[in-house]
C-alpha cells in the first residue's frame, strides 16, 4: 500500500511526511493500548473518548491553577484510572455488561468533563509542558519516542508478567482461569483501569500539541481504538492478539489516511475508503486464522 | 437382538483422508445395513470421527466412493447428507437451547405461509416427533430446561422428523446416568425396527454388547475387521484396537493408606450438597458414585472454593481450611479435574506450558515478570513425566486429543503441588489406551502419598480403581462401602435409594 500511495504522489515517503504521520497516529496509538488490554481480557470500552475528554480537562485545570507539569499529569493519570476502575468494578463485581458499562460511562464522563468546564476549552499553558509534544529526544519528535516507550512497557506487561498471563487467560475462558486460582475479578477491574490510564496519557500529549484542552475532545476515538486493535489481528472475543498487531493497525490506518489526503480525496470519500480496509483486513485475518485451525 | 436389516443401505468405499502431515484415513471400507445397530470403534486418532464427517459432509473425501442403495452420491456440505438421509449426533448437541423443543425439532422446515408461522401446526408436527421416540415433554418448553437425556432424544426426534435413514451417534451415553442409557437404547430398538441404521460410536464396552449388531474395528486409519457382535469377545476387540494386550482393564494397585488427608465434616451447600461428611487419606483413591445429579459435582467444586459452603468444615491434615475460593483451596494442596474439561479446566486457545502453570505463576515470578524458563522447565518436565503426546510445549491444547488434555490438566495441579486430587470422571471422552495410562498415573500419585477422591459414573471404573467407595444421592451420603467387598448392584442399589 505504502508503495502504491508513494507512486502516486511523490511528497508520501519523505521523512518529513513520515514523521508527520507518526505523530497524527500518536494519540490514536496510545488509545489503542489500553483498549487492547481490555479487548484480550474479553471486554470492550466505549469511554476512551470521553475519558481523554475528562482527564485532559482536569489536567488544563490543574495547571492553570499553577501546578507544576509534573503534579498537572499525575492528576490527569489519576482521573484516567479512577474512571478505569469504576468501569472495571462494577463491571467484574456488578456483573454488568462491558458495553453497558463503558457506553454509560462515556456519558458520564463526557457530562462531567461539560460540567467541570462550563461547557469551555481552557487554553494556553507553558512552553516547559507544551514540549510534550514539541520536543525532540535525539532528534525524533517527542510524541513518536513517547508511544514507543508506552508500546514497550505495555508489551512487557502483557507477555512476560502475570498479569498479562491473566489477561490472555481471562478473555480465552473465564472460569477455568478463575478454577485455577487467579483472583480473575481483580485483574478484570485493573484491565480497565490500564485503559482509563492510557485514554489520560493520550489526553496529556493531545493537550500539549493543541494547547487546549476541549471538554468535546476525544470524540470517535472508543472507534479508531478499536479498529486499530482489531486490524492488527487482536481477536473482539478475546484470548488472542498482541501489541505489535495493533500498532500496525493504527499506523495502517494513518497511513492510509494520510496517503488519501495527500492524493486530495475528499474527506467524506476517506470515511468510506477508511471503513472498507478496516473490513477487508478483519475478513482476511479471520481467513487466515481459519487455516491455520 | 435387533433386526438383521435387509441390504446394504450405505457403503463407503476404499475412503482416504489426509490433512497436512498426518493421513487420517486410507482405503476405509464401510458397509452398513438397514435396521442394524453398527458400531465402530477405535482409539482417539483412529479415524473414527474424520469417517463420520466425511459421511455428514463436512470433510471432503480424497478418494474413495459413497454408495447409498446401490447409487453413488456426492457429498459436499452437510446439507447434501441431510437431504439423503444422514442424520449425526454430535457430543455437542446441535440444539439452540433458547427455542423450544418444537422450534428446534422443525428448524428450517417451519410450517408457515408467506413467512409467518404456524404455530399450532409446528406444536402438533412436534408432538408426532415426539411420540416416535417415546419422550413425553411438552413441545413448547426451552431447550435448555430439559436434561440432557432429553436433549438427547429431542435430537433423535429431529432427525427422524427429517427422514432420516442413517443416525449416527458419537458418545451418545457419556453424559447419562444407567436408567437414562436404557431409555435411550429403547429409543433406538423402536428407530431401527423401523429400517434405520444406526452408527454407534462409543467406548462403553458393556453397552456394545448390549445394544450393537455387528462392530467395525478401525486403527491408525485402516478398518482392520468387521464382526457380529455376538462373535468376538472384549479382549480380542481391545487387541484390534491397540494391539496389545490390555488384560486387566483396571490396573489398580491397592496399599495401605496412609494419615488423614482430606476431612468433611457436615458440609452443606445451597448448590445441593446436605451434610456430607466422608474422609480421604494418603495413597487412597476413594471413589464417589451416584446417579446424575446426585450431587457429586457440586460436592467436588464445593470443596475445591469453587462455590461457597453453607455450613460445614472442609480439613486438610487436620487444619480446617474451608476455603472460599479456589485459591485457598489450591494453597491447601487441593487440586480440580472439572467434568467440563474443555470448558472450565482449560483455556483452548493457550499452550500447553501456559495452561500448566496458571495457577502456579505466582511461584515462578519475581516482582510480577514471569520466568519463562522456569514455567517452560516445569512445563517440559511434566510433558516427559506423564508422557503428554504434544509436538511441544508451546502447542495450543485446542489441537490435543482429550485424553492428552486431560493429562495436561493433570500436569498443571501437580506443578502445583496438589496432595489431594478431585477428579471428576477423569477418564470420560477419552479413549482405552489413554484410560489405561490415566489409570497408571493415579497409581502412581497414591504411590507417592496423594490422594484422589473420583467422581466416576461409569461403576466399573468406580470398582475397580476405588479403595473406598461412597454413594451420594440427592446430595447426601447415602453409604460407604469398601471396593473390593462391594458389588454393582450394591453400589446401585444405593444410588437409587434402595439399599436395605
Amino acid at each position: 500500500m505504502c508503495l502504491l500511495l508513494w507512486a502516486l504522489t511523490p511528497h508520501f515517503l519523505t521523512i518529513a511526511n513520515a514523521l508527520n504521520v507518526m505523530e497524527q497516529t500518536a494519540i490514536n496509538a496510545i488509545v489503542a493500548v489500553g483498549m487492547t488490554y481490555v479487548i484480550i481480557a474479553g471486554g470492550i470500552d466505549l469511554s476512551v473518548g470521553s475519558l481523554v475528554a475528562f482527564s485532559g480537562v482536569t489536567l488544563a485545570a490543574a495547571l492553570k491553577a499553577g501546578w507544576p507539569a509534573a503534579g498537572a499529569v499525575a492528576v490527569a493519570l489519576a482521573v484516567g484510572a479512577l474512571s478505569g476502575f469504576v468501569n472495571g468494578a462494577v463491571i467484574s463485581f456488578g456483573r454488568l455488561p462491558p458495553f453497558i458499562m463503558t457506553l454509560g460511562m462515556m456519558s458520564v464522563a463526557r457530562g462531567a468533563a461539560l460540567l467541570f468546564t462550563d461547557g469551555r476549552p481552557i487554553s494556553g499553558f507553558g512552553a516547559g509542558f507544551r514540549s510534550i509534544a514539541t520536543g525532540r529526544v535525539l532528534g525524533v519528535p517527542a510524541p513518536i519516542v513517547l508511544t514507543l516507550v508506552i508500546y514497550g512497557v505495555a508489551h512487557f506487561g502483557l507477555s512476560r508478567t502475570r498479569f498479562g498471563r491473566y489477561v490472555y487467560g481471562i478473555g480465552g475462558n473465564e472460569e477455568a482461569t478463575r478454577l485455577s486460582g487467579v483472583a480473575v475479578r481483580f485483574h478484570k477491574t485493573m484491565v480497565y483501569v490500564v485503559s482509563g490510564v492510557a485514554s489520560a496519557v493520550a489526553a496529556v500529549l493531545l493537550t500539549a500539541r493543541l494547547n487546549t484542552a476541549q471538554p468535546i475532545a476525544g470524540i470517535m476515538y472508543e472507534l479508531d481504538a478499536i479498529a486499530a486493535t482489531v486490524i492488527g489481528g487482536t481477536s473482539l472475543s478475546g484470548g488472542e492478539g498482541t501489541l505489535a498487531g495493533t500498532l500496525i493497525g493504527a499506523l495502517t490506518m494513518a497511513v492510509l489516511r494520510n496517503g488519501l489526503n495527500l492524493l486530495g480525496v475528499s474527506s467524506f470519500l476517506q470515511q468510506l475508503v477508511i471503513g472498507g480496509v478496516i473490513i477487508v483486513a478483519v475478513l482476511v485475518d479471520l481467513m487466515i486464522k481459519e487455516k491455520r485451525a | 437382538m435387533t433386526l438383521q436389516g435387509g441390504g446394504a443401505v450405505l457403503e463407503m468405499r476404499a475412503i482416504s483422508k489426509a490433512f497436512p502431515g498426518v493421513v487420517a484415513l486410507d482405503g476405509v471400507d464401510f458397509h452398513l445395513r438397514a435396521g442394524e445397530v453398527h458400531v465402530l470403534l477405535g482409539e482417539n486418532g483412529a479415524g473414527k470421527s474424520t469417517l463420520m464427517k466425511i459421511l455428514s459432509g463436512a470433510y471432503a473425501r480424497d478418494a474413495g466412493e459413497i454408495v447409498i442403495d446401490g447409487q453413488p452420491v456426492i457429498i459436499s456440505s452437510p446439507r447434501d447428507a441431510q437431504v439423503l438421509g444422514i442424520a449425526t449426533m454430535y457430543q455437542e448437541l446441535s440444539l439452540v437451547p433458547q427455542l423450544t423443543v418444537a422450534e428446534n425439532i422443525l428448524l428450517g422446515h417451519e410450517p408457515s405461509r408467506a413467512g409467518v408461522i404456524h404455530r399450532a401446526k409446528l406444536r402438533e408436527s412436534a408432538r408426532r416427533a415426539l411420540q416416535d421416540v417415546g419422550l413425553d415433554v411438552d413441545p413448547d418448553r426451552r431447550v435448555d430446561r430439559l436434561g440432557i437425556a432429553e436433549q438427547q432424544m429431542v435430537e433423535v426426534a429431529k432427525a427422524l422428523f427429517r427422514r432420516a435413514r442413517v443416525l449416527v451417534m458419537d458418545e451418545p451415553t457419556s453424559a447419562l446416568t444407567a436408567r437414562e442409557i436404557q431409555r435411550l437404547f429403547d429409543v433406538i430398538r423402536r428407530v431401527t425396527a423401523s429400517g434405520v441404521a444406526v452408527v454407534y460410536i462409543s467406548h462403553r464396552m458393556r453397552e456394545l454388547a448390549e445394544i450393537g449388531t455387528r462392530v467395525t474395528v478401525l486403527r491408525d486409519g485402516r478398518a482392520v475387521g468387521t464382526f457380529p457382535l455376538g462373535d468376538i469377545s472384549f479382549d480380542a476387540l481391545i487387541r484390534l484396537m491397540a494391539n496389545r494386550e490390555v488384560r486387566d482393564h483396571f490396573p489398580r494397585r491397592r496399599r495401605a493408606p496412609g494419615n488423614e488427608l482430606l476431612r468433611l465434616e457436615h458440609l452443606s451447600a445451597v448448590s445441593g450438597v446436605h451434610d456430607v461428611s466422608l474422609t480421604v487419606r494418603q495413597g487412597e483413591i476413594v471413589g464417589l458414585a451416584g446417579l446424575l445429579g446426585a450431587g457429586r459435582t457440586e460436592l467436588a467444586r464445593v470443596v475445591f472454593g469453587a462455590d461457597p459452603s453453607s455450613g460445614g468444615r472442609v480439613l486438610m491434615h487436620g487444619r480446617e481450611i474451608t476455603p472460599k475460593t479456589p485459591r485457598d483451596a489450591i494453597a491447601a494442596g487441593i487440586g480440580l479435574l472439572p467434568e467440563d474439561r474443555k470448558r472450565q479446566g482449560l483455556v483452548l486457545a493457550l499452550s500447553v506450558c501456559e495452561n500448566i502453570g496458571l495457577p502456579s505463576l505466582a511461584r515462578w515470578s519475581r516482582l510480577g515478570i514471569v520466568s519463562d524458563r522456569r514455567e517452560w522447565a516445569a512445563a517440559e518436565r511434566w510433558v516427559t513425566d506423564l508422557r503428554i503426546k504434544t509436538p511441544s510445549v508451546a502447542e495450543r491444547v485446542v489441537r490435543l486429543s482429550g485424553g492428552t488434555q486431560q493429562k495436561v490438566v493433570l500436569a498443571r495441579w501437580l506443578a502445583a503441588d496438589a496432595r489431594l486430587l478431585v477428579m471428576d470422571e477423569p477418564t470420560r471422552g477419552v479413549d482405552v489406551g489413554a484410560k489405561v495410562e490415566i489409570y497408571e498415573l493415579m497409581n502412581r500419585l497414591t504411590d507417592a502419598g496423594a490422594g484422589i477422591l473420583m467422581i466416576s459414573s461409569e461403576l466399573p471404573e468406580v470398582l475397580g480403581m476405588s479403595d473406598r467407595i461412597y454413594v451420594m444421592r440427592h446430595g447426601r451420603i447415602q453409604a460407604e462401602l469398601d471396593a473390593t467387598a462391594a458389588t454393582e448392584e450394591r453400589v446401585l442399589q444405593a444410588a437409587l435409594g434402595l439399599a436395605s
